[in-house]
């Protein structure tokens, strides 16, 4: 029931970000320079009129004046699946306000969506594939291998993940574009992810190893790259997929962290981490609670992976259970 | 016991020289140095920069400038700073005094936290509180410890109960010790909460779950059998075999809390080993980096030992072995 609501969740989040550019009202670029810093505004359905109120969604003009926004008093119609798009207004409408550049900030967090749920995504394969490689081998083959990659992964999970996300971000040379930017974040992420995964993998394969119908292949002369790879990885992708699930939120997590400390994906690409960096500046924070909107989606994103995943192992282990 | 200890330092020692190696090829690999950013410079000559490129070492193979800085680390040289010109050691002392003290305290705060919620949901299992409890753990343990600092800053900005981060007030150097002392305990009050809540959330419905599991053994149906206070049967037949999972866990802690305390330090504008680092690694301040990064590794390592040494306290078996 749990996971049904957060797959849904995950859903719109991943179709509005596909399908950005016909959900956001606006593109995630485009700078209403007289609109800096716009408060959010609030789409009011029903409009008071003579005869009581009529069924008409739409906003309050806003204007800036030296003293702050004002309302114009000019009402504008809000439009659904018109020109185009999901939702647009009459005259600038900000319904999550806009940033001190006049973009606006419900826009930019659709598209950021496209950054910051896949760099979780493409992560969690590259994680998959370190894992099970190195995991595999060292269960497998046991001996000095094994010896040396579970140093290694021990080496890799006592570092303070931060610290060492912070001084690998050092390869980011900067006037990279952000799609570049984008894989070497997912790459230090991977590199620093794999180490506990693999340790797993590695004693589930080191046991499925003595389970006879790997003897049985390796009797009928299969080889030992074949017999690893066919009859030993299949039996640990049950625990891979719960991994790979539970693993995404700590990728969206370090993607924002290194973005909002200007390490990551740079303006003007949005993404839910860099539109966080706003807010460090304190009196913008005071100012303008609204610039830590993106924040809220970080969050609903970390919860739905998460309540999935909890649910994927509990499936699980009743299936083990059963057999 | 003291076996325990030295057998841990002898193991970390290839760790710490891991870690090291890794960062100081990964940092040398990147394209680019500190002097790079001082060639743009027109006020400064080429030769002047390649004269500060031989004196700093930077000409040689990357493999022998490690084992230069590994051999002045032995002799407690830490390098100097390009950015700051001045000793790492120093900039690095007064820092990791910081960080060391937010991560004590968190670590305290997160811990007590845990332990109260959880017994007490244990207690109370099933009941309204303990659903409400593990209701809001939900949405707290997820919600990262960043987004809480910025919520808490919000708020302070709005209050004006607490102070909008930093590590002490201005008047810090104008105060007697105990007032010192309570300026920067107040200063530790949102970073704390913001580290401890998600930790502790998560933290937790693992003492709750452990508790219970205890709870219903036959030991403790003896002890209350024996006519013990519910008090005395959870406080000390269930918490004595409860606790064991989480001193091997409070090892763990270390690392965990290392990293998050350095980004609420940058977001909270503590003087810590985080800000340090990241502006050592904004201007590729090899030595800064490096000594920050050992910093941090022997924080951890110390850390490690201590749960060991906790756990072989209170674990007779660790002991054996």
């Amino acid at each position: 029931m749990k996971a049904k609501g957060a797959l849904i969740i995950l859903i719109i989040l991943a179709f509005s970000a596909l399908a950005a550019p016909i959900v956001a009202p606006y593109s995630y670029k485009h700078q209403f320079r007289s609109y800096p810093a716009a408060p959010p505004m609030r789409i009011h359905f029903f409009l008071k009129t003579d005869g009581g109120y009529t069924f008409r969604p739409h906003v309050r003009e806003i204007q800036r004046t030296p003293e702050g926004y004002r309302e114009t008093g000019r009402i504008c119609n809000v439009h659904l699946l018109s020109r185009g798009k999901l939702l647009s207004c009459e005259c600038p409408c900000f319904l999550l306000g806009s940033d001190s550049l006049g973009r606006d900030i419900l826009s930019r967090i659709i598209y950021g969506g496209r950054i910051s749920l896949s760099i979780g995504i493409v992560g969690v394969c590259i994680t998959a594939v370190l894992g099970l490689l190195f995991g595999g081998i060292a269960g497998y083959f046991g001996g000095l291998v094994d010896m040396l990659i579970m140093r290694l992964t021990e080496v890799l999970m006592s570092l303070p993940s931060f610290f060492l996300l912070l001084s690998l971000s050092v390869v980011i040379p900067p006037g990279l574009s952000s799609a570049q930017t984008f894989l070497i974040i997912v790459l230090i992420l991977s590199f620093i992810g794999w180490a506990g995964f693999a340790r797993v993998i590695r004693g589930m394969v080191a046991s499925i190893r003595t389970s006879d119908h790997v003897v049985a292949s390796l009797a009928m002369g299969a080889g030992h790259i074949r017999t690893l790879i066919r009859h030993v990885i299949p039996l640990t992708l049950g625990y891979t997929v719960v991994v790979m699930t539970l693993n995404i939120p700590a990728y969206i997590l370090g993607e924002s962290a290194l973005s909002m400390l200007g390490l990551g994906i740079r303006e003007p690409d949005p993404s839910w981490g860099n539109m966080l960096a706003e807010a460090l500046n304190i009196s913008i924070l005071a100012d303008r609670p609204w610039t830590l909107a993106p924040g809220a989606f970080i969050v609903l994103a970390v919860i739905a992976f998460n309540v999935i995943g909890e649910s994927l192992r509990a499936s699980l282990v009743v299936k083990e259970k059963g057999q | 016991m003291l076996k325990i200890i030295i057998r841990r330092l002898i193991v970390s020692i290839p760790l710490v020289l891991g870690i090291t190696l890794i960062s100081f090829l990964i940092i040398q690999a990147a394209p680019g140095d500190y002097l790079s950013a001082l060639k743009m410079n027109p006020q400064i000559s080429p030769e002047t920069v390649e004269r500060l490129r031989k004196s700093f070492g930077l000409d040689q193979p990357v493999l022998l400038q490690y084992f230069h800085w590994l051999w002045r680390v032995l002799h407690l040289d830490l390098g100097i700073s390009f950015a700051y010109r001045a000793p790492v050691a120093d900039l690095i002392a007064s820092r990791a005094f910081n960080t060391f003290l937010l991560s004590l305290a968190s670590i305290c705060v997160t811990w007590s936290l845990a332990f109260i919620i959880g017994i007490f949901t244990a207690w109370r299992k099933n009941k309204p509180e303990d659903k409400i409890l593990m209701g809001a753990s939900y949405l707290f343990m997820y919600t990262p410890g960043f987004l809480i600092a910025f919520l808490l800053l919000f708020a302070a900005s709005r209050s004006a109960y607490f102070p909008l981060g930093g590590t002490y007030s201005p008047e810090y150097f104008f105060m007697s010790v105990p007032q010192k002392i309570i300026d920067r305990l107040y200063h530790l009050v949102l970073p704390v909460i913001a580290m401890s809540v998600p930790s502790a959330s998560y933290l937790f419905r693992l003492v709750r779950s452990n508790f219970l599991e205890f709870i219903n053994e036959t030991f403790v149906t003896a002890a209350r059998a024996k006519g013990l206070s519910e008090r005395r049967v959870i406080l000390l037949h269930v918490m004595r075999n409860a606790l064991n999972p989480f001193i091997t866990l409070l090892g763990f802690e270390f690392a965990t809390v290392l990293s998050g305390a350095a980004l609420i330090e940058i977001i909270l504008n503590l003087q810590g080993l985080g800000t340090l680092l990241l502006k050592a690694v904004l201007a590729q301040d090899l030595y800064l980096i490096m000594g920050s990064v050992l910093m941090g590794s022997v924080l951890l390592v110390i850390g490690n030992m201590f749960a060991d040494a906790a756990l072989a306290v209170v674990d007779p078996r660790v002991r054996v072995e």
